[in-house]
Formats: C-alpha cells, sequence, structure tokens
C-alpha cells in the first residue's frame, strides 16, 4: 500500500533504510520538513502522521505504508497561511526558520492533543480530563522541538494565541 | 546504515518464524533505527512487529493487560493507568519528547539500550557493551548520567527508560513468546546487571519477543508518583529518578513500593529502603534511613559522586510528598 503524503499516494520505497523524512525530501523534494540532528533529538522533521506528531528522521518509511502524512507543505490551505503559521510570523516565533516547519506540525498536532484531554508532565491532576494551556504547559508540551535561535518565548506567544483559551490568556495578563 | 531485509509481521507466529532466520524486532524505531544509524546495531533483517498486540485490557482480577505494541503515549493517556497506576503515567510523561512517546512501543521502551556517550561513539570509544572485551572509556569519562549501583569493571552503564522504573515499582509482569513457548518473568528479573557480559541487557532467549506486560491490581498504586531530577526541565535523560507508591494508616506504614532509575543497569528496585520502610512510622527520619540503607552500597564514578546524595534526598522527598508528611 502507498503513503497518502499530504493527500497525494506515494510508492513505499524499495530500500528500506530511507527514512521518512529522507522520502520527503530527497525523492519528494518536499523540503519544507528540515533535516536538523537526524537522531529524535531537535524535532525539526517533525510532521504529522494520522494526525499524530512524529519525527520523521526515526521513521523507516516501509513502516508507514497506508498511513496519511501531513507535512508543512500540506497544512496551508492554498496560498492562504495555516492560522499558526500567521500568528508565527505576528509574533517573532522564528529567525532563521529551520526549526519552523517542525515546530508548527508539533504545535498543530499538540492542539488535538490537549483537546482529547492528554496530560503532560506539568499538568496537576492526572483525571481532570480538560487541559488549561498555560504557557507552563505549552513549554513542555513543546520540549521536542528545539530552537537554536532563543525563539522560544515567540512560538509559545504565537501558540496560545491561536489554540490558547480565554481563561489561559487572563492567566497569562496576570502574570 | 548496514543494509537489511524488512519484513512487517501480520501475527505472532510470523514474527517468531522470522526472528528464528535472524530477524530482530522491530517497534516504533526510536532507539534501533537510531542506532543503526550509528552502525552500533547492525541486524541483517528486522521485522516490525507494531502491528501485534495494541490493546490494553482488564485483566480477570483486576489488573490490566497491555499489548507490547501499544505506544507510550496511548498507555500514558489510558484513562484506567492515569486513575490506578498514576506513576506509570507520570513516568511515560517524563520521558522523549511527545512525538518520540508516539512512536515508542511499550514492548521496545524495555528493550531500549544505554544511552551511554561511549557506546554510542563507534569511531571514538572503547566499550564493553559494544564490542565485549574492548575496554570501558566512561569509567574515567563522561559518566555524568552513569550507575552508582550493580556496575562492574567492565560496564556502568544504566538503563535509560523512565517507564521500566514504574514497572518495577508496580510488581509488573512480562508476558514472553518465542518458537518453544510461552513464559512469564517479572519485570525486575528481565534486565540484569552488567558483571562480566555487559553486551547482554537481559534474560530474553535469542528469538524471544515480548507480548505484553501486565500490571497487577494493587490497591497501593492508585496513591502511587513519579519524579525525575535531570539536566534539563524537559526532555532530557534522567539523573536519579524515584517511583513510589504508599500506604499510611494511623501514621504508620502500612506497604510501600519503591523502584529508582538513573542508578543502574537496570531498573532498580529498592527493596532494602521497602524492607525498613514497613510498619514505621511515616516521619522525615524514616524516610531518610530508608534512602540510606538503599544507597549504602553506592559507589561513585569521577563524575557522578553526587548522585548517591541527590538519590537520599529525592526518595525523602517523594516519600514525604506521597505520606503527606512535611518536608
Amino acid at each position: 500500500m502507498p503513503i497518502t503524503i499530504n493527500g497525494s499516494p506515494v510508492p513505499i520505497p524499495s530500500d528500506p533504510r530511507v527514512s521518512l523524512l529522507d522520502l520527503l525530501r530527497e525523492e519528494l523534494h518536499l523540503s519544507g520538513t528540515k533535516k536538523g540532528c537526524n537522531q529524535g533529538a531537535c524535532g525539526a522533521c517533525t510532521v504529522l502522521v494520522d494526525g499524530e506528531r512524529i519525527v520523521s528522521c526515526l521513521a523507516l518509511a516501509v513502516q508507514y505504508d497506508g498511513r496519511k502524512v501531513t507535512t508543512i507543505e500540506g497544512l496551508a490551505d492554498g496560498n492562504g497561511l495555516h492560522p499558526l503559521q500567521a500568528a508565527f510570523i505576528e509574533h517573532d516565533g522564528f529567525q532563521c526558520g529551520y526549526c519552523t516547519p517542525g515546530q508548527i506540525c508539533s504545535a498543530v498536532a499538540m492542539a488535538g492533543e490537549i483537546a482529547r484531554g492528554m496530560p503532560s508532565h506539568v499538568t496537576g491532576e492526572l483525571d481532570s480530563g480538560t487541559i488549561t494551556l498555560t504557557r507552563d504547559e505549552v513549554r513542555e508540551r513543546m520540549s521536542g522541538n528545539l530552537c537554536r535561535c532563543g525563539a522560544h518565548n515567540g512560538i509559545v506567544d504565537a501558540i496560545l494565541e491561536v489554540y490558547g483559551t480565554a481563561d489561559a490568556r487572563v492567566l497569562e495578563a496576570a502574570e | 546504515m548496514t543494509p537489511f531485509s524488512f519484513n512487517r509481521a501480520t501475527d505472532r507466529d510470523q514474527a517468531l518464524t522470522l526472528a528464528t532466520r535472524g530477524a530482530r524486532f522491530l517497534g516504533g524505531g526510536t532507539n534501533l533505527v537510531d542506532l543503526m544509524r550509528e552502525t552500533v546495531e547492525r541486524p541483517a533483517a528486522l521485522a516490525d512487529v507494531t502491528g501485534l498486540s495494541r490493546e490494553i485490557s482488564e485483566t480477570p482480577d483486576g489488573g490490566l493487560m497491555i499489548g507490547a505494541a501499544v505506544t507510550n503515549s496511548a498507555l500514558a493517556a489510558h484513562a484506567a493507568v492515569r486513575t490506578r497506576y498514576p506513576v506509570l503515567s507520570r513516568a511515560i510523561l517524563a520521558g522523549a519528547s511527545a512525538q518520540i512517546r508516539n512512536m515508542a512501543t511499550v514492548g521496545g521502551n524495555l528493550l531500549q539500550r544505554t544511552r551511554c556517550t561511549h557506546f554510542y561513539d563507534v569511531e571514538g570509544s572503547r566499550c564493553n557493551k559494544r564490542q565485549p572485551g574492548q575496554g570501558c572509556d566512561a569509567r574515567g569519562g563522561f559518566n555524568r548520567i552513569h550507575a552508582i549501583l550493580g556496575a562492574s569493571d567492565a560496564c556502568v552503564a544504566t538503563h535509560p527508560s523512565d517507564m521500566c522504573v514504574a514497572l518495577a515499582a508496580l510488581d509488573a509482569l512480562v508476558h514472553l513468546a518465542s518458537a518453544s513457548g510461552t513464559r512469564t518473568l517479572s519485570l525486575t528479573e528481565l534486565h540484569r546487571l552488567p558483571g562480566d557480559q555487559p553486551q547482554i541487557d537481559t534474560v530474553l532467549e535469542p528469538g524471544e519477543l515480548i507480548t505484553a506486560v501486565e500490571l497487577p491490581a494493587s490497591a497501593l498504586a492508585a496513591h502511587s508518583t513519579y519524579r525525575k531530577v535531570r539536566d534539563r526541565a524537559s526532555y532530557a535523560f534522567s539523573l536519579i529518578s524515584v517511583a513510589a507508591a504508599i500506604e499510611v494508616e494511623d501514621g504508620r506504614i502500612e506497604d510501600v513500593r519503591l523502584a529508582l532509575g538513573g542508578v543502574a543497569h537496570k531498573p532498580w528496585r529498592a527493596t532494602r529502603a521497602e524492607e525498613s520502610l514497613r510498619g514505621q512510622p511515616a516521619s522525615l527520619d524514616t524516610f531518610r534511613a530508608a534512602a540510606e540503607a538503599e544507597l549504602a552500597a553506592a559507589v561513585p564514578l569521577s563524575e557522578n559522586g553526587f548522585k548517591i546524595e541527590l538519590a537520599k534526598r529525592t526518595i525523602t522527598a517523594v516519600l514525604a510528598e506521597l505520606a503527606g508528611v512535611d518536608a
């Protein structure tokens, strides 16, 4: 079965050594997804598989047959920016931009995790069912995406603008 | 990466057959693929077992049976785990990143290999775990995250898992299958101390497959937690971690479970501390004495002597938090 990448079927590579990341960049020329450390430590290669975030550098493409992959190129609606892309620009959520596609894919999936009530390391009550997206929650949940320019504060601001609840913004203002 | 053949196992029998022909089992790939890229591991064949046993189900005696291919994220998020075994959710959520937890499986987490930098450094370091008999550059090298308990002259590496520390405290069982049948081990029996064969991490036979992890019913476990001390606030391997569950009645410790991470070649069930705690008054002095008893045999390396006191303080603090004793 092919992999569906941004809506288009793509055949599985014949060499099982090909990572999902290299399939995207080297064979499909979808160069939005970035290769940072190539060892699962930086998050620059984050993509969505069936809506869940993974690091594509540690993913052998052959393991993902039949799955739906979305990259940064698949998030925008035509020429219109994804709301998170617009917010990253608004809040200076990047300088060099290398980590940005991974940051944005990661944050999109994070919003889904929040909506499902998935707790994090900093969530106080594990079984409360609802998560308030505070600054600490965003920082913990986005800790798998490194930014060497140090734009993390802008990144957190952008994410809170798009996905933060009104309650969380009040908390923010009070801090 | 050395070339290899790849097969996706559609059922257990096929996976075991592939293994008898020499295939290594592949879960989410977050550790094995990385090690293959670094040429630390060079399997000639992989059998993808992520399609097998992805369920979490109730057992007849009130515990949980967790399929080996369940992802770390799915296990941490499971409602019964969050309410009945919070130490396990907490431990998993303290490990790795969200992306990696989404990929990594329970079976793979149990079998992940050490994060000793000398083990990874194929070109520049000697390592008895990677190449038996070569020597150990960690003993006099970078050993900040290394063992203080149960190490040997040959190896001072630690097991990196957070999840396994919680499982050790929860008396978890590991279900195994091989071409010759099935068997069940205690999680604390699965991993071994390095001795003079540090290249062997576990007691698994060649070709033996982890099929499930079982959590026994436990009233104690609902009152449990996990604390991880590390160099960064998030996304770092532990220096010291503590998994604990405690039951206090009328100020006395009725029952307790305690396990440590970041201290040894295996998840470390703190049986000496547990023995010294049972029946004693729940107080800071009791907790500290238990920690002293457990760490009495600790041996520091050149860069990690701080971990002995750190372990004692973390044990004391976690027990005080769970027991409601002011630290």
